[in-house]
């Protein structure tokens, strides 16, 4: 296919870290402060027209140094070609929002702030989306337990919800069946 | 004293209402703070998350086939096609190939998930709009469906039965048969269906025009499925990237012309009767052989096989327990579920648990363009754009 051939040549062309192919997928991994050009590049550019974001996802890569990737897939309906852009961030850098670029990248960003706490600048409504109002931490980040920290339950005497540090009568039991040769 | 012309006129504010989340027809748990200018929607802000589960977090506590029946209760009323796209997924990241038969048996089944969707969007969108007789023919119908999924699998509706390598087991003797009879009545059905509705003036008033989302809009809101068709964009993830064997039925995808919300039930009745059509062509082609990989890595040996064999009954015990084990690498995973594109974004470390588990569901990026089409739409029409969206809160919250 033309395009294929033609997204080798993008290395050339855009600032690009590394470009890859994996199961057959297309993968770019590229700079934070590089994002809305290049989001700009593949959505308008006649060879890309990466004109439909499918989504964004984060991933936590705890204990590396650019902790979090966040990983866009873009769709080219009219090349009919799936493009997955990544970019990689730690705690204390932020990315710009690619919103005015896609729309709907807004609801993404906003789960992945929700989720993981990566801050998009510019992103004109980043409110927390899937956890409870009020809601404190970052769940989806490895280091945030499975259960959580607070429970909730009916009080009876108070007539309302009440929330508590979470107790358990039983440990968390994590099996690890894997085999160790 | 005078009293300045620009003080007497009054201070008029917009009225803002909450909608949901126990309102009937906000199809589960949607919160939405409308702002009403008269009976006019100035903006609408969905509030969700009221059924978050945290699925994708609880995957990456689960082995590859643990996390499986998970995507049964995200959407749950399209469940088999979700568990086609995390079987594929996982699949693709563990290089297995699917005998012919399983990749029938799945395609029939997803068909059937299809029609099983459509009956309930249909049907609840004409309840929401005002017609109760529909809904209740729809029913019956999905009750017939959800019957095979029962032979099929044991369960009604959270089958499980779409697995990694295949499926988890052969049909039983003369389901085909009954499915046959099924696809034979339920044209007749869906006609009767359509005679209530497609030319039916209320159901008219209310649908056209209503909703009008134009081609460019649905790809720059990032839309998909009926959503995307109903602009007219030809565009079917069974067709563009045709998985199992959707290259080897026929079929063909019909597009709607002026993106309203009419458009768009029509599309999802002539969508079941294309999903009829493939529905035969599997029961006409459909192979004999295995129906799972032959992989004992992958899939669990047969109850025969594990009174007999030693090493059946080792490969069992290291299945369940242990499970899949995949080399590092990723994958997007797109396929065609009734309500849109499902993608899974999975992320493989070299151990039996998924490293991370992204769920793309269609509803989420549907629904956050909930405020521009209904902003200038009178508050019924709220309603019947929920509707023609196909809203599920399970994949929405996930």
């Amino acid at each position: 296919m033309l395009f294929n051939k033609y997204l080798k040549n993008v290395q050339n062309i855009l600032p690009i870290i590394s470009g890859q192919k994996i199961k057959g997928e297309w993968i770019i991994i590229i700079l934070s402060r590089h994002v809305p050009f290049i989001f700009k590049f593949l959505q308008k550019h006649i060879n890309t027209r990466f004109t439909l974001l499918s989504s964004i996802a984060g991933v936590d890569f705890l204990g590396k140094d650019y902790r979090f990737s966040i990983v866009y897939d873009l769709l080219s309906t009219l090349y009919v070609q799936r493009l997955r852009v990544k970019v990689f961030v730690n705690e204390l850098t932020s990315l710009p929002s690619i919103t005015p670029i896609f729309i709907n990248a807004n609801w993404w960003e906003r789960e992945v702030w929700d989720l993981y706490g990566i801050f998009f600048e510019k992103h004109p409504d980043l409110r927390r989306i899937l956890s409870d109002y009020g809601f404190e931490g970052y769940p989806m980040r490895k280091d945030f337990p499975l259960y959580g920290y607070i429970e909730l339950r009916y009080d009876e005497n108070h007539k309302r919800i009440v929330s508590e540090p979470v107790e358990f009568s039983q440990e968390f039991r994590f099996f690890d069946f894997e085999t160790p040769w | 004293m005078v009293i300045k012309k620009d003080q007497l006129v009054k201070q008029i504010k917009n009225f803002t209402i909450n909608f949901g989340p126990q309102h009937p027809a906000a199809h589960g748990v949607l919160r939405l703070v409308l702002e009403l200018n008269g009976e006019i929607v100035e903006r609408a802000d969905p509030h969700i998350g009221l059924l978050h589960r945290g699925t994708e977090k609880l995957i990456e506590y689960k082995t590859y086939l643990q996390a499986l029946p998970y995507f049964d209760r995200l959407d749950y009323v399209s469940m088999m096609a979700q568990e086609q796209t995390y079987s594929l997924a996982v699949e693709k990241l563990a290089n297995i190939s699917v005998p012919l038969r399983a990749q029938y048996i799945r395609v029939l089944f997803c068909e059937i998930t299809r029609i099983l969707n459509h009956l309930l969007a249909v049907g609840c969108h004409a309840m929401d709009v005002g017609a109760m007789t529909p809904f209740m023919w729809a029913f019956e119908e999905r009750e017939k469906l959800m019957e095979f999924y029962e032979r099929v699998s044991g369960a009604r509706m959270h089958a499980a039965y779409i697995r990694p390598g295949g499926v988890s087991q052969d049909l039983p003797l003369g389901l085909l048969d009954d499915i046959f009879q099924f696809i034979e009545q339920f044209p007749l059905r869906l006609e009767e269906i359509e005679e209530l509705l497609t030319a039916n003036r209320i159901w008219k008033e209310r649908l056209v025009d209503i909703g009008i989302v134009t081609a460019q809009e649905a790809i720059s809101w990032g839309f998909s499925g009926v959503m995307l068709r109903g602009s007219g964009l030809p565009w079917d993830l069974r067709k563009t990237q045709p998985y199992d064997v959707y290259d080897l039925v026929s079929f063909d995808i019909p597009v709607g012309t002026n993106g309203d919300c009419f458009d768009r039930y029509l599309l999802r009745v002539e969508e079941m009767r294309q999903s009829l059509k493939i529905i035969q062509q599997c029961l006409n082609n459909l192979p004999a052989g295995p129906v799972k990989s032959f992989d004992k890595k992958i899939t669990p040996p047969s109850r025969i096989e594990l009174k007999q064999s030693m090493e059946a009954l080792i490969h069992h015990f290291k299945f369940f327990t242990e499970g899949i084990v995949i080399e590092p690498s990723e994958t997007y995973t797109a396929t065609e579920a009734p309500k849109g594109e499902f993608g899974v974004y999975l992320l493989s470390d070299g151990t039996d648990r998924p490293f991370r588990c992204k769920i793309k569901a269609p509803g989420f990026g549907h629904l956050q363009a909930l405020n521009k089409m209904t902003t200038g739409h009178m508050i019924a029409d709220v309603v019947t754009i929920i509707g023609t969206q196909d809203i599920v809160f399970g994949e929405v919250d996930r």
